[in-house]
């Protein structure tokens, strides 16, 4: 549905995307992740065409963004980063005139108005105090207006959809509204989205691309992301005993990598990490080797590797490393 | 043409929503009210003095018509109030959309950048036509107390020119707010460029060179003079549509540009 091949953008000598190729497969959700300035939005805005990539093309639908442009633009849905809102407009206005530009011819216009304000609940037919179609946009709250944006990017039931960010700034509740309705999405629209909320990523996304100054790091399904950079399982011990001939035994069993240990604040207490491979069965002979050598085994756990671990170990290179390219932290 | 349409009377409507038209509306309405009042009643008493003197000195009454004098020197004063109006109505046509982020979702739609200039510029020349279609009313009751009846041609041609006037100015507004993202700066650039294109005519006026002729033709307050006077002249018809459409190409090259420059 969404070919991307070779894109870069270069604002005079600053290139902010740098030969970006990915696809998106109809009905699929894409996650577009990277730390803010990563070139999420860059990309965005010239798979919609608002702004054309220096060298490289896409194509939406197999039109092209440049040569069909029009084309290619009346198949996507769009929700900026800041919604593009008409503050003296009421919702449904609003949503009128942005069908009107979207090309709905006029028999259907005030059913696709009516049908995308329910799904995106600015109406609710049992409630006359939930009814925000007569309201001016700018007395919304930031949430509301976050759903007439998505409202606006929905309402032509376009075969691909482009969010960015859609869920900053909202409230808890509001957020899994949204990820709820965007999963909904999933099968008859292709949608992708930008975050760089990671969790949000496995929460609602089949496939991720992570971005990083402009660059594409990786691409995979988030599970296989977790497994592939966790290489294996990760033991979290908390014991008693002798450290050092426990900690020799287990380095010698078959199946681990490595094991570190730091005391704990308890007496004799000490916490070990311990490298094993996918091997479940390792988890069973780290365990004997503790018991047998006359030591107390208090909690065994495995720890997977968080996507957040994964993110910043995949975008945090040495010059960053200041805590600057962090990712999951809230824009200033 | 749907869409040209589609832009056009959602930029009309939003007028409407804001204080900026019923402030640009009255004020205009109250200025040119008080000055037709006065140039009726200035000419009238002229013409009447002139009558009583050439009635004590025994002569025939010299014929004046009052309702073209008002209507020249209501058009003349109307010409340059329009300078100080008009950029209170382009200010906001793209640097309203800049500032909001709405220009994205115009250009992200299926709309060509040519459908969102001309809509524009349709909705300024609308509510330009709204603010003087009133005015029309102070000339029907001017007619109401003139014997014999004015002729309605001279007034429509006046109309006329101001309509092409207006246009060209509207036109050269939008090229200036498409320039930035501030309404303020919009208006008082566009404000500035008004004033030096009359000045132009100023300054034509009392040099006798060549260059003087260039810039007195370029003034868009000279082509206008003929148009008060009852003169339909195409030249000038050319040179307000030629001003007009070289303006709107700058606002969408400008708006193209963007895209580029973003």
């Amino acid at each position: 549905m969404i070919e991307v091949s070779h894109i870069s953008k270069r604002y005079g000598v600053k290139e902010a995307v740098h030969d970006i190729c990915f696809d998106v497969k109809d009905g699929e959700i894409l996650g577009f992740l990277g730390p803010n300035a990563a070139g999420k939005t860059t990309t965005m805005r010239i798979l919609t065409g608002y702004i054309p990539p220096t060298s490289g093309t896409a194509r939406i639908d197999g039109l092209d963004i440049l040569e069909q442009s029009l084309e290619a633009r009346r198949r996507i849905g769009y929700l900026p980063e800041n919604p593009p809102l008409y503050g003296e407009m009421t919702v449904e206005g609003y949503l009128h005139f942005v069908g009107r530009i979207k090309g709905i011819p006029v028999g259907d216009r005030a059913a696709k108005v009516e049908d995308v304000m329910k799904r995106c609940r600015l109406v609710n037919n049992s409630s006359e105090e939930e009814d925000y179609s007569r309201r001016l946009i700018k007395h919304l709250s930031k949430g509301y207006r976050q759903r007439v944006g998505l409202a606006q990017a929905l309402i032509h039931d376009p075969k691909v959809l482009i969010l960015d960010e859609p869920t900053v700034g909202l409230d808890p509740k509001q957020i899994i509204e949204v990820r709820d309705l965007i999963k909904s999405l999933a099968g008859t629209h292709t949608v992708v989205l930008s975050t760089h909320i990671l969790p949000e990523v496995s929460m609602t996304c089949q496939r991720v691309v992570i971005i990083d100054r402009g660059k594409i790091v990786v691409e995979d399904t988030p599970e296989n992301l977790t497994q592939q950079l966790r290489g294996g399982d990760r033991l979290i011990i908390e014991m008693s005993g002798a450290l050092e001939p426990i900690t020799a035994g287990i380095r010698s069993l078959p199946g681990v990598h490595a094991v570190s240990s730091k005391p704990l604040s308890s007496p004799q207490g000490y916490e070990l990490t311990v490298e094993v491979g996918e091997d479940r069965s390792a988890r069973n002979a780290v365990a004997r080797v503790i018991m047998d050598l006359g030591g107390q085994l208090w909690s065994l756990r495995p720890a997977s590797m968080s996507l957040e671990e994964i993110f910043l170990e995949l975008t945090t290179s040495e010059e960053a490393v200041e805590g600057q390219a962090a990712g999951g932290q809230e824009k200033p | 043409m749907k869409n040209i349409w589609a832009i056009a009377r959602r930029q009309y409507e939003n007028y409407f929503v804001s204080p900026i038209a019923y402030a640009v509306l009255t004020i205009f309405l109250l200025v040119m009210g008080y000055f037709f009042y006065n140039i009726l009643r200035l000419i009238v008493e002229n013409s009447m003095m002139e009558a009583m003197q050439s009635q004590q000195f025994g002569g025939l009454p010299p014929g004046v018509d009052v309702p073209s004098q008002v209507a020249r020197n209501f058009f003349g004063i109307l010409s340059t109030i329009l300078l100080f109006m008009l950029p209170m109505i382009t200010m906001g046509l793209f640097a309203e959309e800049k500032k909001q982020g709405t220009l994205e979702l115009l250009m992200t739609s299926p709309l060509t950048s040519v459908q969102i200039v001309l809509g524009k510029f349709l909705a300024a020349l609308a509510f330009f036509v709204s603010m003087l279609l009133p005015t029309l009313l102070y000339f029907e009751i001017m007619q109401v107390y003139s014997q014999p009846h004015f002729p309605w041609g001279p007034v429509f041609n006046s109309f006329f020119g101001i309509l092409l006037l207006g246009g060209a100015l509207l036109a050269l507004g939008s090229f200036i707010s498409s320039l930035t993202e501030n309404q303020i700066i919009a208006s008082v650039s566009t404000f500035g460029v008004f004033l030096i294109l009359w000045v132009l005519d100023i300054s034509s006026r009392s040099g006798e060179s060549k260059l003087g002729e260039v810039l007195g033709y370029l003034s868009v307050l000279n082509h206008f003079e003929d148009f008060s006077k009852g003169i339909f002249d195409t030249t000038h018809l050319i040179f307000y549509l030629s001003f007009m459409a070289f303006s709107l190409l700058l606002t969408l090259r400008s708006l193209e540009s963007l895209r580029w420059r973003q």
